[in-house]
């Protein structure tokens, strides 16, 4: 229910507040900063009062003087509510409570995962229960094999019904449930296997204690107090969601949500969380490499900056290939030192067009693209040829939360407010919509679609534009396919027009401007009628959009100018050129370049192919910023100094320069102020984070916790002197535990903790108020917003239908959460589930060719073949067929393009 | 999913008879769990996920709903199912005397089943005969001022 | 003496057919309700001061009055008559259930009516295999007259019935995990607001009564509202009460009787007195939740006002006594386990606390106690009090636990001292 702006006066043991009328109670008293206890309330799956944690005593008023205890979280905060935490009886229950919760727990701390930042143990402390008077036995479970990311033991479980409430109702999964009654109750699957759910590791963070907890770190456990973390941008896809990332012993050992009220909450998905493995591959290039013969030779950085000087720099026609997966300094510091004209964005034409079409789009066009957050306030969405789960899982989520907007809207008929989530839901009854989706198959979000339909993408953009013009009459009509394509969409017509906000989600995933055109259309025909619409596109990586607003000329231009000849040297930073284009076509280049220099983070074919190659910094060893999907600019910091020659690419780049035309640039903020100069668009660049001269006092923001341990034992088999630790000239944060002790900037913040509170539940303390912003606006500046007076305009090339062609196939990428990412498929736990390739077309296809599910077949395409077993996907339109994206033996393919497929 | 289908046509049948009765599929899970027992006289992990496959639920969804319930068999039962009121009139009248004679007569426990699969035996709260306490439930047929001699007698009947 | 629920009900354990039921001038009063207006029937109903049968006595006309009426009402609507009756100690449903089915289906047509809900319920208790027959059959016999489906006894209003037979669980009794029951769920309770009247069973406006509540219905329509009110003997509320004594009574039973006789009378005049050899020491005077009365407490009138001051509660008004002979604290101990074991799940002292109380007790019976659990069991039945868990599950659990520690604490510690119950 939107809380208006009408403030309530209550009392807390006397003391006179003013809250916003009607907020949950619970929720005020944790941001009055009151130490209560609580778990089975959530700050994003809000209360069902199932843990009775939460007892306060709620007085009549001042002459009352019994009052009687209610739960906090099941209570509004109305105006002249009186309340009493520090009753002896609100003490008393709140202690039995815990005691009672106790009952059973192993009391396991010292093995336990979660020991040091477990919610269990910071509400025990509070509630002031510590002498264990039970002397039975505990009950005991088994613990099941949930996948490589999760581990289980349900010992320890105190039935807080948080995990099933997230990843049922909140993450719509299926296969985990609570089972039995009594004390007996159990979370888990119904059989063992692997969580399917493509945000299960929020168990880890949503489970108050140890029942769930990360595998991967498990792998090389540390405790929270011993891990040196930052605050960092994921790199997994566009959306940018806030991580904070933690190492010790040179490797990074895990990654958690950082909250972002304006981004992705208090959640991130299992791509995110777990797909960081490849930052401590053994592939990692850690040191200078030289080609020798048919082998990379180490080299030491000084003779590498004096070799490549010479090798490479000595050429005139030195050109340059950014890459959407650095930062935007790294690409920035590449093209100054090429220079603008020898300067390429790392992706082939058709992509790097599609890419700046969005951002055309959402600064051209009048409707606003919604932060990540937002999504979840629209009230009807209509999703257009994006696999939203696989491309942009969490804007799968967020849609997810949407879905259940207008449904609700009879909850707060019957004045239930949206924090009272049980009552809610039963009202709901499961109701979910509408949400409209319009894809070329069958996609995970179908399960809470009001209607799905599928076609080619040609045929989507053609219904996209029908959709459009249902709206505004004023447009050209189009007709669509069948009598259903027509039905759907005067349905979504009609369904958009009725909601108050309407969204359109679409993205470059299927390679067709049509599609993202179509989508702009009906953006801007629901804002024509008065509605506050929405529009959202997902690009494929974590900084496309930053580097596409740099770039003005993209790789199929190198292309063409290598093939002119006359290169003498090319320079490529973070890009595997066999990754994006095919084989022969990157050999062809590289052999049309002269020398080559690759900056990388891990050996792959391109930097098998280079003269020289340098150690670049994944996010973890690098601070950049990154311009998500939405165009927000946002900062990622390094993580921890590596003991190798491993550094960021702009800070290679920026060595090259110096020595080249002797312009360097002192530490990371000139690196930026030299940029927004040059670039005024991205002007607001400069305040994505405070700058590297920002104290507290005279503090910097520690990396470490004040309980960092083994400071002077870790490194004692090498010299018993500490070292002197290091120096981060590049950002307001300290590699150490010295520092300032409070609440960081929110850029800032390396990890959550307020005294008490060791959990990321310490959450609480960083925001204004509970799920709003953190203290000081949350991280991110915007770059990206409409304009007034719609300089894009309708868009009117509609595409012919699609038609098939006797014998060969339009084939089309399918995404997967896992294995569709250039990087995060390089990490053993990830790589444990990713699923064989395949070519999948409908029965109908299948028969005709006389294949059955399983038969291997060859697709041959452009000169190319490739071998894979058949699938079939009955939802997919007839002449198209559906390839994995990204795998092993099928990087580069270019998407979408005919092929011919023959049984083997 | 197994090979051969656990759940038998005729239970199918009477599942999707209720369908119409509700607003969704799901609703009529308990009931569905209740048809497949009759049948099965169990309800196997296969038959959880055929019943999910007719529900349109999921085999989790449907499992957490079965072992809520008391008398939902998870696990294979005797030929016939001893239910002895253990609630508080029977336990004033002496129910006690009554399982300690059917423990010592079938040498089983509350929740084991004789070797023969020939019996059950479970406690169950109380019958709503506590005028004719004690009492207990064979199968679907109730047996009240229960003694021990009348025991042996009645447990005869079921073969 | 009037005995309306009961007089038609055979001594020879048979059901009543509903030609039989219609001989005694059943369904009578549905005609005379189909030609009142629903708003007419539930201020009869109102005026009557019937309190629910089902533990709480709540009025049940103001329960209805709170279902959205009119045009612009939610539909269907739903009402369910609860026949969970897993309350131990408890049989008077069963009566009425196996005994005169149709009296409960002609009171729940009515009530329907009253509320114009579209689809009705009996939920019934797993056990209950005889009830389900007969209440089955009954509602078949229903709809073959007439009186069930589609423009019910030549009027213009439908209404349809199914019965649901439960899978055991004594929570299913509490109406909101009733009806996750009915909607194929955990029977974990609902939040209330909203309560069922207003979105109920598939959010829904939904009415749960008791069977023997739904069971008045049909008699206060048809004899009126003063006669109603007439037969009982309480200011507290109108109509007879269906009253069952069970432990080492002579004559334990069931028996319609005017709301508010008291405890003495139901023990010493219909139960007989106590069983030769037997003493009374004390009972439960609602089912296995209330708290327990004492000998001073005999003659305390049997109706909801007076069992509270007394410190107790009427509930389902099915007494369970206490002898000499049989050791309070292995009472206890067996209620409480059931307790324990019913628990939900669902909130952390009812899940939690009732399985340390039952194990407390356990060890106390045994003659493993100590005295410190005593405090235990005392600090469990505050913290266990009405307010503090999700539903009324553990606070009833309570009641039976805080005044045998207040009646029979001698007893208790005399386990304790002594390391063995004095009663084995
Ligand atoms: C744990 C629990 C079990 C209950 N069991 C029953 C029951 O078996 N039968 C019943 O009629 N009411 C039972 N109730 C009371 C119901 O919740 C509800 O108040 C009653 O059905 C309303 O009917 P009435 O207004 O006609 O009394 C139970 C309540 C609780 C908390
Ligand atoms: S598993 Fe964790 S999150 Fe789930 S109920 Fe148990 S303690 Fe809560
Ligand atoms: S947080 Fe209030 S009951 Fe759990």
């Amino acid at each position: 229910m939107p809380l208006g702006l009408i403030m309530a006066k209550i009392f807390v043991d006397n003391i006179e507040y003013e809250v916003p009328d009607g907020k949950n109670l619970l929720e005020v008293c944790l941001s009055l900063g009151f130490n209560l206890t609580y778990f089975c309330w959530h700050p994003a799956m809000h209360s069902v009062g199932a843990c009775r944690q939460c007892g306060v005593v709620n007085f009549k008023d001042e002459n009352d003087k019994r009052g009687r205890l209610v739960m906090a979280c099941m209570q509004a905060a109305t105006n002249g509510i009186r309340i009493s935490i520090e009753d002896p009886r609100a003490h008393a229950f709140r202690a039995g409570n815990i005691e009672a919760l106790m009952l059973n727990h192993p009391h396991d701390c010292p093995v336990c995962d979660e020991g040091g930042e477990c919610h269990l143990q910071d509400m025990t402390l509070m509630s002031g229960h510590n002498y264990r008077r039970n002397t039975f036995k505990k009950r005991t479970h088994y613990n099941q094999y949930l996948g490589p990311f999760i581990n289980h033991e349900m010992n320890r479980c105190i039935q807080c019904y948080r995990c099933v409430r997230f990843y049922n109702d909140y993450a719509g999964g299926k296969d985990f449930a609570v089972f039995a009654a009594h004390d007996d109750v159990y979370f888990g699957r119904q059989e063992e296997g692997a969580l399917e759910n493509e945000f299960s590791g929020n168990l880890v963070e949503v489970c108050p204690t140890g029942v769930f907890t990360d595998k991967v770190l498990r792998k090389h456990y540390t405790r929270k107090w011993d891990l040196t973390s930052a605050p960092s941008v994921c790199h997994q896809c566009s959306l940018g969601c806030n991580i904070l990332a933690s190492e010790r012993y040179g490797g990074i050992r895990r990654i958690l949500t950082r909250y972002n009220g304006d981004v992705n909450g208090y959640f991130i998905c299992d791509r995110g969380r777990f797909g960081y493995e490849y930052a401590n591959s053994d592939k990692r290039i850690k040191q200078a490499l030289k080609k020798s013969g048919n082998t990379l030779q180490h080299l030491s950085k000084d003779s590498a900056l004096q070799e490549i000087k010479d090798f490479i720099f000595s050429g005139k026609n030195i050109i340059g290939i950014g890459s959407p997966r650095a930062s935007l300094e790294s690409n920035f510091m590449l093209k100054e030192l090429v220079g603008e004209n020898n300067f390429y964005g790392g992706i082939p034409k058709q992509e790097s067009a599609l890419i700046s079409q969005a951002i055309s789009i959402l600064h051209q066009g009048k409707v606003k693209t919604p932060s990540l957050k937002e999504v979840e306030s629209y009230d009807a969405v209509l999703i257009l040829g994006e696999d939203i789960t696989n491309t942009a899982p969490m804007l799968a989520l967020a849609v997810r939360q949407a879905a259940k907007n207008k449904p609700r809207e009879k909850a707060y008929a019957l004045k239930i407010p949206h924090w009272d989530d049980a009552a809610v839901r039963e009202i709901v009854q499961g109701e979910i919509g509408p949400v409209y989706l319009l894809t070329t198959h069958h996609t995970k979000l179908d399960e809470i679609s009001t209607k799905s339909q599928y076609t080619t993408p040609d045929d989507i953009a053609r219904a996209g534009f029908s959709i459009a013009q249902q709206i505004n009459h004023s447009l050209p009509t189009v007709d669509t396919a069948d009598d259903a394509m027509q039905a759907f969409v005067a349905a979504v017509a009609r369904d958009l027009l009725n909601a108050k906000r309407p969204l359109v989600i679409s993205g470059t995933s299927l390679f067709s401007s049509s599609v993202i055109q179509a989508a702009a259309n009906i953006a801007y025909a629901l804002k024509d009628s008065g509605k506050d619409a929405g529009l959202v596109y997902a690009v494929p990586e974590v900084n496309s959009t930053g580097m596409s607003m740099m770039a003005s000329k993209d790789l199929d231009d190198a292309i063409a100018r290598a093939n002119e000849g006359g290169i003498d040297a090319l320079i490529i930073t973070e890009n595997d050129l066999y990754y994006r284009i095919e084989k022969n076509k990157a050999d062809d280049f590289l052999k049309n370049c002269g020398h080559v220099l690759v900056l990388e983070n891990l050996q792959n074919e391109t930097t098998a192919k280079a003269d020289y190659v340098l150690p670049a910094g994944t996010f973890a060893e690098s601070t950049g910023t990154v311009v998500n999907n939405e165009g927000r600019a946002q900062r990622f910091y390094q993580v921890y100094k590596p003991s190798n020659d491993i550094c960021s690419s702009w800070e290679w780049l920026n060595e090259f320069r110096n020595s080249v035309s002797d312009t360097y640039a002192e530490n990371f903020d000139a690196v930026v102020d030299e940029m927004v100069k040059r670039y005024p668009d991205l002007q607001k660049v400069k305040f994505a984070a405070p700058d590297a001269n920002f104290r507290k006092g005279t503090q910097k923001i520690p990396r470490e916790t004040a309980r960092y341990s083994g400071r002077t034992a870790m490194l004692a088999n090498i010299n018993v002197s500490e070292p002197k630790p290091p120096v981060d000239k590049d950002s307001p944060l300290s590699f150490t535990m010295e520092g300032y002790q409070g609440i960081p900037p929110s850029a800032d913040i390396p990890f959550f903790w307020s005294p008490g509170w060791n959990s990321v539940q310490s959450i609480n303390r960083y925001q204004t108020e509970v799920g709003g912003s953190l203290h000081g606006g949350n991280p991110g500046v915007r770059l990206l917003e409409p304009s007034e007076e719609n300089k894009s305009g309708y868009f009117d090339k509609i595409p012919e239908r699609f038609t098939k062609k006797e014998g060969e196939w339009w084939i089309i990428p399918f995404y997967h959460i896992y294995g569709s990412d250039e990087l995060s498929v390089k990490g053993p736990a990830l790589a444990e589930r990713i699923p064989s390739a395949y070519i999948s077309m409908n029965e109908k296809d299948l028969n005709k060719n006389n294949l059955r599910e399983g038969d291997k077949v060859t697709i041959s395409f452009s000169g190319d073949k490739i071998n894979v077993p058949v699938k079939e996907e009955n939802t997919l339109p007839d002449g198209v067929a559906g390839l994995p994206k990204g795998f092993e033996g099928l990087t580069g393919v270019q998407f979408p393009f005919w092929g011919k497929i023959t049984k083997v | 999913m197994a090979e051969t289908k656990v759940i038998p046509d005729q239970a199918i049948k009477e599942i999707t008879e209720l369908f119409h009765h509700v607003p969704k599929k799901s609703a009529t899970c308990i009931e569905a769990l209740k048809i497949v027992q009759n049948h099965n006289r169990w309800v196997s992990d296969d038959a959880v996920k055929e019943l999910a496959t007719l529900l349109e639920m999921s085999p989790d969804e449907i499992d957490g709903v079965a072992t809520f319930y008391n008398i939902i068999f998870r696990q294979p039962v005797g030929r016939h199912v001893i239910h002895l009121c253990n609630s508080v009139s029977c336990y004033i009248l002496g129910y006690e005397k009554i399982e300690d004679h059917i423990k010592n007569k079938l040498k089983i426990g509350f929740g084991e089943t004789t070797p023969d699969k020939r019996f059950t035996f479970l406690p169950i709260p109380c019958l709503g005969t506590c005028d004719h306490a004690p009492a207990m439930i064979i199968d679907e047929d109730l047996y009240r001022d229960l003694t021990p001699q009348k025991i042996d007698d009645i447990l005869e009947r079921y073969q | 003496m009037e005995r309306p629920l009961t007089e038609h009900i055979k001594n020879d354990g048979s059901v009543l057919s509903l030609k039989e039921y219609e001989a005694a001038g059943g369904y009578q009063a549905l005609r005379k309700a189909l030609k009142m207006t629903p708003q007419e029937v539930m201020q009869m109903v109102k005026d009557s001061n019937l309190r629910g049968r089902g533990g709480a006595g709540f009025p049940t006309g103001m329960k209805w009055s709170f279902v959205p009426m009119g045009d612009h009402a939610p539909h269907p609507k739903y009402i369910v008559a609860n026949g969970d009756e897993m309350e131990p100690g408890t049989f008077k449903d069963r009566v009425l259930l196996e005994g005169n089915p149709h009296q409960l289906i002609e009171g729940m047509i009515i009530s329907a009516y009253a509320i114009q809900a579209d689809i009705s319920y009996i939920f019934l208790r797993w056990a209950y295999h005889e009830a389900a027959k007969r209440v089955k059959n009954a509602i078949q016999e229903a709809y073959g007259a007439g009186y069930l489906g589609k423009k019910i006894a030549g009027s213009d209003y439908s209404v349809e019935m199914h019965l649901h037979t439960s899978v055991g669980r004594y929570m299913c009794g509490e109406e909101t995990a009733l009806l996750n029951a009915l909607e194929g769920k955990r029977a974990n309770p609902r939040s209330k607001p909203p309560f069922p009247q207003v979105s109920g069973l598939f959010g829904k406006p939904t009415i749960v009564n008791n069977v023997e509540t739904f069971s008045n219905i049909a008699h206060i329509i048809d004899k009126g509202v003063e006669w109603y009110k007439a037969l009982s003997k309480s200011p507290d509320g109108g109509g007879t009460k269906l009253y069952g004594v069970s432990g080492h009574v002579k004559k334990p039973a069931i028996w319609e009787l005017p709301l508010g006789v008291s405890l003495r009378e139901l023990i010493e005049e219909h139960a007989g007195g106590m069983m030769d050899g037997y003493k009374f020491r004390a009972a439960l005077p609602g089912g296995a939740s209330t708290d327990f009365l004492t000998e001073e407490h005999l003659d305390v009138a049997m109706d909801f006002t007076n069992t509270m001051k007394a410190g107790s509660r009427m509930g389902t008004g099915t007494v369970i006594v206490l002898d000499d002979k049989t050791c309070p604290v292995g009472m206890v101990f067996n209620l409480e386990k059931f307790f324990a074991q019913e628990s939900c799940g669902w909130c952390t002292p009812c899940r939690e606390g009732l399985p340390w109380t039952a194990k407390i007790l356990d060890a106390i019976e045994h003659g493993r106690g100590m005295m410190n659990q005593l405090d235990i069991l005392s600090f469990e039945t505050v913290y266990m009090a009405p307010g503090n868990t999700f539903c009324a599950l553990a606070p009833g659990a309570m009641e039976p636990l805080q005044s045998a520690l207040k009646y029979f604490r001698e007893d208790f510690e005399r386990h304790i001292k002594e390391h063995k119950c004095p009663w084995d």
